[in-house]
């Protein structure tokens, strides 16, 4: 047996022990949707940063760099800062007037069925594309490491594994995955950084003259020396007019989109109070931000060190192949087996926050008019909801199979998330007159502008050369539309203009009534859920 | 004659005897608010007067002083982070020069964006702990009256 698949192997053992552990902890809802709230605040920082560091984080941005070196440290600033937006604005807040979902703090002051149709409705989408995403990096991995097993039988592995997680061990075996996840990357970055530092004689000035000259082939076959801490490799080129707006439309959705994933904002659920929440949210900027700043390492390090030209046309395997160079054998499979933990936990925390928006915002509440038939129907809703969301994933993932790429799917949930979920929440907490037709209209035409703008955008829309085939084909062979790849900025400020819009369109007096006790509840912790 | 028309005709007098045990549940007709722990759920919401919280003056300072902190810590920071891409975009020459050897004021900048969130972090975990205290003020006044509020 190969030494990959065993360290793999090992931390699936670990996982599916805690699995067991949670397992017998977990009855209710609050145990299984919110691990009982007793999450203190180091474990829920680890436990963000293990949900939030995905595979585009470790294997995307690492290829990002080593391939368009500056432009691609872009991403790992924009993933940190955005969590100011979650402290200062959504974390406290959605603690202490929700329950489980993005949809209670909406619902709070709002009519509930529309509002929890549209926010669960959007919850499912923006999960959607983030796993499918988490499970073709999955797939991806498999076949480079082990190339006797396929990509469906990977992702069939990956989905099987994320449905016990998240079905048996609720909440709780979702968090602790996650912590071990984030120790675990934390600490194969930091040892992968010091081998490149070691590599370099531990000294910066070396690696950063490294970087400043990098020497590759080009798609014609010419050499070309390029300094790779000078920004515009990607977006700036005499094929890219409108490269500097869209840069700053990425930002737009990197800044406000963490604020909007679904799968961060139920983390807050687990901790006991407002305090807490916060504490986790400092926590997890920290280590977030050491490993991004890692990243300059990991990416750098794989475009000097391994070189372009040896790591090939799959940029995303820069991160492992880097370990392969530096560390030998044993230290790349410790590093693909990190790989995996992360995309498993990722996919867990995905996994839960849609099944509890489904069973909590649509099954109980739109349907059933917010009371459960029975003791516990929720809950086994929520674990069927997670079969079934598990399995609609693995069929899409193989269906799309290599043929979609990773970074885009990543790039839509975020864009997503910022245009369609960010104004509804921060409206309805700040402004009193906002209503539920502010709210349904936000999240239409935030979700449906953001989606259609990716449609037209040359990320879909391309006219390929000849000969390009498989994943590096686009889906519709015509010149894009929308000449962005990323709507953001267009799609957020869409998402906002529907919300106060379809606001004036009507009074809502009983939404305005109930602003005073939302407001009290939200900045005092006043009758939080315990 | 039927069993329904005879109770419906002439309803007999409640026969409960007047003399019982002493309860606890509260005479209907009484005046004063039902003790706590009678309520349901559904009146338990409401025996928080959030209004007369929402507009008291220590709740409107707690506001304030919250927004004194977020509103220009938000600013500060999407201003600096644009700035960024802006910057770049738009005023190659200066962000390609070099400070330190090869590093230039591009990579600065970018790290620098790392240690300006962690700041910000840091002054809000120090201001909010004020603002905890208020809060709590607030919450705790409330939780005797109900207490208390018979």
């Amino acid at each position: 047996m190969s030494t990959p698949l065993l360290m793999f192997l090992g931390f699936v053992a670990v996982t599916l022990g805690i699995t067991y552990w949670a397992a017998r902890r977990t009855s209710g809802a609050n145990a299984y949707f919110a691990a009982n709230r007793k999450i203190t605040g180091w474990q829920n920082g680890l436990a963000v940063a293990g949900d939030y560091m995905s595979a585009a984080s470790f294997l995307g941005i690492a290829g990002l760099i080593a391939f368009n070196g500056y432009d691609g440290f872009m991403y790992s600033v924009g993933f940190l800062v955005a969590y100011l937006t979650v402290l200062l604005i959504v974390a406290e807040p959605l603690r202490n007037a929700g329950k489980y979902t993005m949809a209670d703090v909406l619902a709070y002051r709002l009519s509930p069925r529309p509002v929890r149709s549209m926010a669960s409705l959007s919850t499912l989408t923006v999960s959607t594309f983030y796993m499918i995403a988490q499970m073709v990096g999955a797939g991806a991995l498999v076949n480079l490491l082990l190339p006797g097993v396929g990509f469906s039988t990977a992702v069939v592995g990956v989905g099987v594994l994320m449905i016990i997680y998240v079905v048996f061990g609720g909440m709780l075996a979702t968090t602790w995955v996650q912590i071990i996840k984030a120790i675990l990357l934390m600490s194969g970055t930091l040892l992968l950084s010091l081998l490149v530092l070691g590599h370099f004689g531990f000294s910066f000035g070396n690696f950063f003259d490294a970087i400043s000259h990098v020497t590759y082939h080009d798609k014609t076959g010419a050499e070309v020396t390029k300094n790779f801490l000078q920004p515009g490799h990607y977006y700036f080129g005499a094929n890219k007019p409108y490269g500097v707006i869209d840069l700053i439309s990425l930002c737009m959705a990197l800044v406000f989109g963490t604020a909007g994933l679904p799968h961060i904002l139920v983390r807050f659920y687990t901790v006991p109070d407002a305090q807490t929440a916060r504490k986790s949210v400092v926590w997890a900027m920290f280590l977030i931000g050491a490993f991004y700043i890692m990243t300059t390492f990991l990416g750098f390090g794989a475009a000097t060190i391994v070189g372009r030209d040896a790591i090939g046309a799959n940029n995303n395997m820069s991160a492992p192949l880097l370990a392969k160079f530096l560390g030998g054998d044993i230290f790349f499979a410790f590093i693909s087996a990190i790989a995996f933990a992360t995309i498993l936990a990722v996919v867990a925390g995905l996994t839960i926050s849609a099944s509890t928006s489904f069973a909590h915002d649509f099954w109980t509440n739109v349907i059933h008019k917010g009371t459960e038939r029975k003791p516990g129907e929720e809950v086994r809703v929520a674990r069927v909801t997670a079969c079934v969301v598990g399995i609609v994933s693995i069929l899409l993932a193989i269906l799309l199979g290599q043929s979609i790429n990773v970074a885009f799917l990543v790039g839509l949930a975020f864009a997503v998330a910022a245009s369609a979920n960010l104004p509804v929440i921060v409206l309805s907490l700040f402004w009193k007159r906002f209503n539920t037709k502010g709210a349904v209209a936000g999240l239409a035409t935030g979700l449906a502008s953001s989606i259609i703008l990716i449609l037209i955008s040359p990320s879909i829309m391309t006219v390929d050369p000849p000969g390009v085939v498989g994943a590096a084909r686009h889906l519709i062979q015509r010149p894009p539309i929308f000449p962005l790849e990323n709507p953001g900025i267009l799609s957020i400020p869409l998402g906002f203009l529907g919300a106060v819009i379809g606001t004036l369109l009507g009074r809502e007096p009983e939404a305005e009534a109930k602003f005073a006790e939302l407001s009290v509840r939200a900045n005092t912790g006043l009758g939080a859920e315990k | 004659m039927s069993l329904d028309n005879d109770q419906s005709n002439e309803a007999p007098d409640d026969l409960t005897p007047v003399t019982g045990a002493a309860t606890d549940v509260s005479p209907l007709g009484r005046e004063g608010a039902k003790p706590s722990h009678e309520l349901t759920a559904d009146e338990d919401t409401d025996v928080v007067n959030w209004n007369r919280i929402a507009a008291s003056d220590e709740f409107k300072g707690l506001i304030k002083a919250k927004l004194k902190f977020i509103v220009p810590a938000t600013v500060f920071f999407v201003v600096y982070y644009f700035a960024l891409p802006v910057l770049v975009g738009y005023a190659p020459d200066l962000m390609k020069r070099r400070v330190f050897g090869v590093v230039n004021v591009a990579y600065l900048f970018a790290l620098s964006q790392f240690f300006m969130a962690w700041i910000i972090a840091l002054l809000y975990v120090r201001a909010a702990a004020r603002h905890d205290r208020i809060a709590r003020s607030i919450a705790d006044r409330h939780e005797r009256r109900a207490e208390g509020g018979r």
